[in-house]
């Protein structure tokens, strides 16, 4: 974990209720794919969590979405503005066991970590595919810039009105080693039941600190409690109690 | 030179500054950021006989200047807590901590406090009334004079450390509950705890917190945590450790002048991890400012 100082670079919309926000500044504690940030905001007394999208060094970027005043205020931010944001939170997903074709499910808001592991699983030498679920064609974002990495990509969306209809689970294809996950619980319970192989998921609670300090995301795995953001947010398919 | 450094009877502090239980888990996350040595003293998370998850989550809500949580008292029991953390602890924090207690019944408190209070590392005991008595219907332990006066005798008892009692804030009179422990024995107070709030989610038409109520802190809660500290003082003779909502240095010499000897800083830690250092770096520069050579000298100046 660090504490450091970003600088807005932009902070666009890119989807209904969804933004994507570039900060300048030191990344360098973002050490995996999955992790998190913990934004300070004017005004509210909680940090708020975002997971990481991508990071190069120097460019950290987010995709949020709006879903209360904390991240309403966040998409009011300019260029420019200045926050206080603590990195390298949460242990991220781990690449050493998606085997050569690993597949990658988001659910809306949960898409955006799935990129940066996109990335990573490219450079590592694989070949992930990648299924993108929302509930309207007015939600989908990050296609193209899946695509710009050169993965099949199937968007879905609940009522049909772009890719295929229904869920992420009606998309999966025929052939894949390992899957990574993010998206909303029931998502994330009805991928383990669609799913033949093992996995990763990303969790989400509502947190205090996003540090381990106050247990405040506490959950009940198989192996043991669990902080959500200390020895979360990613945790493996067979230790899930649901 | 500023003199920092402040007794709670034969404990010596070298500054008033600790962080309050539950906010600080044992010390590690924050060791991992900075040398939490700097800080007169911490208190480790709340401990209970068995081993507890807490409550279900969501346990966290945002408030205006402050947080609610109903975290639930989770830990790995007592026997894990003097076998894991504690050794742990150690490696980080070489000055005496205050161990928090906590109990569902009288026997509990006892039991808890005793076997912590064997520790070396401990150098007081910080006893959490506000937990429910499963004995009585769940009313708190803390909230009649007669319970709390109870749980200060037993404790007091067993235990081989000085024992303050951690006062509640959500009660009619807390002065007559801290003199009750006081004629208990009690070696000191601490105060204050938490205050119950709760949120309602507008999408949902349901409490944000899944145990619907929990306790309130951070910013918000100050002004009341000074006059509880201010009251009681009145009230006891018993040393005071203040605590709620502070966040500056400024806020310690207030709880300071208002009869603490020492002071507590809780949910700033969780969302600044520095602050409590932070707190500690500003004292000096800011005694100077309103001309306080020796932290001592101004506990409770702003009595008479």
């Amino acid at each position: 974990m660090q504490q450091s100082f970003f600088t807005v670079d932009e902070n666009k919309k890119i989807a209904k209720d969804v933004y994507k926000m570039m900060l300048l500044g030191d990344t360098s504690a973002i050490t995996a794919a999955g992790q998190f940030v913990n934004i300070k905001l004017d005004g509210a007394f909680l940090r708020r969590p975002i997971s990481v999208c991508d990071r190069t060094d120097g460019v950290l970027t987010i995709v949020y979405k709006v879903v209360g005043g904390g991240t309403e205020k966040m998409s009011a931010y300019e260029k420019g503005t200045r926050l206080d944001i603590l990195t390298g939170l949460g242990n991220g997903y781990d690449t050493s066991l998606s085997g050569d074709a690993p597949l990658l499910l988001g659910g809306g808001v949960g898409v955006p970590p799935l990129y940066l592991l996109c990335k990573e699983l490219i450079k590592e030498g694989k070949k992930p595919s990648v299924v993108l679920g929302f509930n309207t064609k007015d939600e989908v974002f990050y296609k193209e810039e899946f695509e710009a990495l050169g993965v099949s990509v199937t968007v879905t969306t609940v009522d049909g009105s772009q890719g295929v209809r229904g869920f992420v689970t009606n998309a999966l294809p025929e052939r894949y080693t390992y899957f990574y996950t993010c998206g909303p619980e029931p998502m994330l319970r009805a991928v383990c039941a669609a799913t033949t192989t093992e996995g990763q998921l990303s969790f989400e609670e509502r947190m205090g600190c996003g540090f381990g300090a106050c247990m405040g995301c506490s959950c009940k795995t198989l192996t043991g409690n669990k902080r959500i953001c200390k020895e979360g947010p990613v945790m493996k398919k067979g230790e899930i109690l649901w | 030179m500023v003199k920092t450094s402040v007794s709670l009877g034969n404990l010596v502090l070298d500054n008033p500054i600790i962080p309050a239980s539950g906010t600080f888990g044992y010390g590690y996350e924050f060791a991992e950021l900075y040398d939490i040595n700097c800080l007169g003293s911490f208190s480790f998370k709340g401990t209970t006989r068995e081993a507890r998850f807490g409550n279900p989550t969501p346990r966290i809500a945002e408030c205006t200047a402050g947080m609610i949580n109903s975290v639930g008292l989770q830990n790995p029991g007592v026997d894990k807590v003097i076998s894991e953390e504690l050794p742990k602890l150690k490696t980080c924090f070489s000055k005496p901590v205050i161990a928090n207690v906590c109990g569902f019944s009288p026997d509990e408190y006892a039991y808890v406090a005793e076997r912590l209070s064997e520790e070396e590392q401990v150098g007081l005991l910080e006893v959490n009334i506000s937990c429910p008595n499963v004995h009585a219907g769940g009313v708190n332990f803390g909230s009649s004079p007669e319970s709390a006066a109870e749980i200060t005798r037993r404790v007091k008892a067993v235990s081989k450390k000085p024992v303050y009692i951690k006062l509640s804030p959500n009660v009619t009179d807390i002065a007559e509950i801290a003199k009750a422990c006081e004629a208990a024995g009690a070696d000191g107070l601490t105060l204050i705890n938490t205050l119950l709030g709760m949120r309602i989610d507008l999408r949902r038409r349901k409490p944000v917190i899944a145990n619907k109520i929990g306790g309130f802190s951070g910013d918000a809660i100050f002004p009341v945590a000074l006059r509880a500290v201010y009251q009681v003082y009145e009230a006891v003779s018993i040393p005071l450790i203040g605590m709620g909502g502070v966040s500056s240095a400024e806020q310690v010499i207030e709880m300071m002048l208002a009869g603490a000897r020492a002071v507590e800083v809780g949910a700033a830690n969780l969302v600044n991890p520095y602050a409590s250092r932070d707190i500690v770096a500003a004292l000096p520069a800011v005694m100077e400012k309103y001309g306080i050579q020796n932290l001592e000298d101004i506990i409770g100046g702003a009595h008479g």
